[in-house]
């Protein structure tokens, strides 16, 4: 039996974190961006400094960084929660690049680099509904996808973005298995609008610090009113489409999970309801089952971009 | 079930030590107990009632899986542990039990408009509730005084409905998960060799009716 040990303390959690992400934005100068000056793949979580956002949903309390970082589900490195934690460290963050193709001006390989120079990184504290039932609350490091989406200027004619998760089996002993738990690499997509809306970032950090790569490191995708694993990890390949781009699980499971995957108390898993969700680090064992909310609580933000659609159809 | 035991059979089976029955209740409740014990501690993890739900269903599993392999192992290997059987199963039955209990009470929080709406709604839940409802019988009757009152054929004839909570078990497993992950097809690929198993040797006695089981 698998008993979780808890790993050294983080600085982070120790210090109040007002105080250490102010101590971060006076060390800034000195420090720069850790991704920027391209550090070797750290071992350990290099400090970012980042500026607070009024779109943080700030009332809630912060799920651990400790759960946030070992209960994960990044099938690339296993199917068990415990599994990321232990397994992804072999995956290569850096150097990292990202191809952007397509329907866009200014196709090519953007070093992560260059893609985070020109902009500034904001912490948003954002719920993340999983579709299995459970959430947490995680103060994620990043930016607006729309700031990169407009500086390689799409085209016209694209109405999606599409999204590819780096595939390889060396470093990802889940994608070398005998009957393949998705069809790899992990694919993702977004209708433009909703890769265009301001609550859309791409995180580079959690808690002040670059990504784990157990979350996704080193760039990933927040969706906060979709289910979680709209949220596509470790992007190596962002293309500018026009038709509805294919996504992993929908290709795995059609009826069970949808290409728009809002979160939505009224339309059940068919195999089991999600109405209520328990929020992780929450009562223990007697946790408290608390009710799902219309687009994960974001529906003020968000709920005009689907104005006349049958969500129950397209979920 | 198990046949009449042949002396041939018995002869060649190598003597297995003789531990007191009551040592595999008290073995096989140590996952539970730990479980319980971790589990008040917030040791089982970032989502702990779902942790103690999944690992006590699958203890539930894993015994009755143990239950089933005792008569090939006899007829295969020689190795006869028959009288820990009745222990096995009812291991099985206790902690099917206790994963329900901590179904209803913990995950669902007694809220029976959810649970009923789970049971019609859900195919996975239906199916384990069906499999907990067959282990009933088996577990009380599983005493000599029921086999004495049945008779020793109606008994196990009731008892072969294990085979269908095997399968049950496995199917409820296999419906939890999403995509296809080893764990769940490992199991069932277990409980579908032990049935097999059976059933090939059923019918090949049928179609040899004077051959000696090897």
């Amino acid at each position: 039996m698998l008993i979780r040990r808890p790993s050294d303390i983080l600085p982070s959690e120790i210090t109040p974190r007002d105080a250490y992400l102010n101590r971060r934005r006076l060390l800034a100068g000195a420090a720069g961006l850790a991704l920027a000056a391209g550090l070797p793949k750290p071992s350990r979580a290099a400090a970012l400094s980042a500026v607070k956002s009024p779109l943080s949903a700030t009332d809630e309390k912060l799920t651990s960084r400790e759960d946030i970082t070992t209960y994960n589900n990044y099938y690339e490195f296993g199917t068990d929660k415990a599994s990321p934690a232990a397994k992804a460290k072999t995956l290569k963050t850096s150097p990292w690049t990202v191809k952007v193709d397509g329907l866009v001006a200014k196709p090519a390989d953007y070093a992560l680099e260059d893609i985070l120079k020109p902009v500034t990184l904001e912490e948003r504290i954002y719920r993340m509904r999983c579709v299995e039932g459970w959430s947490m609350v995680i103060p994620w490091v990043g930016f607006p996808l729309a700031d990169l989406i407009k500086r390689v200027e799409p085209l016209g004619s694209a109405k999606y973005v599409a999204f590819e998760t780096a595939f390889r089996p060396d470093e990802m002993p889940g994608t070398d298995t005998i009957f393949p738990v998705l069809d790899w690499p992990y694919v993702e997509g977004l209708r433009m609008d909703e890769a265009m809306h301001p609550l859309t970032i791409l995180a580079v950090g959690l808690y002040g610090e670059t990504l784990p790569n157990q979350n996704g490191a080193p760039i990933r995708i927040v969706v906060p009113w979709k289910y979680g694993f709209k949220g596509i990890k470790s992007i190596t390949r962002i293309s500018f489409v026009e038709k509805q781009p294919e996504t992993a699980w929908n290709k795995q499971a059609p009826d069970e999970y949808g290409f728009y995957a809002n979160v939505n108390p009224k339309v059940d898993h068919p195999r089991w309801s999600q109405a209520t969700e328990r929020r992780i680090g929450e009562g223990g064992l007697f946790v408290k089952r608390r009710p799902t909310l219309p687009f994960n609580g974001y529906a003020d933000q968000v709920a005009q971009l689907y104005a006349g659609m049958d969500l129950k159809k397209f979920y | 079930m198990a046949g009449p035991i042949s002396a041939q059979g018995a002869k060649r089976g190598f003597a297995v030590p003789q531990v007191p029955k009551i040592a595999v209740y008290v073995i096989g409740f140590i996952p539970a107990v730990w479980l319980f014990y971790e589990g008040v501690n917030d040791r089982l993890g970032a989502d702990p009632m779902r942790y103690l739900e999944q690992a006590l269903g699958l203890w539930a599993l894993r015994f009755l899986i143990a239950s089933l392999t005792v008569t090939p192992l006899r007829q295969l290997a020689g190795v006869n542990l028959l009288r820990y059987r009745r222990a096995l199963g009812l291991l099985a039955f206790y902690y099917a039990a206790l994963h329900l209990v901590t179904y209803l009470v913990l995950d669902q929080g007694l809220d029976f408009a959810a649970i009923w709406a789970d049971i019609v709604k859900r195919p996975y839940i239906t199916i384990g509730m069906a499999t907990f409802v067959i282990l009933v019988p088996l577990a009380l009757t599983s005493n000599n005084a029921a086999i004495r009152r049945l008779g020793g054929q109606a008994w196990a004839r009731l008892h072969r409905l294990v085979y269908v909570a095997a399968i049950g078990a496995a199917l409820h497993f296999l419906l939890v998960v999403k995509s296809w992950p080893p764990e769940p097809l490992v199991y069932t690929a277990i409980v579908l060799v032990l049935l097999g198993y059976r059933l090939v040797r059923s019918l090949a006695k049928k179609a040899s009716p004077r051959r000696r089981p090897a």
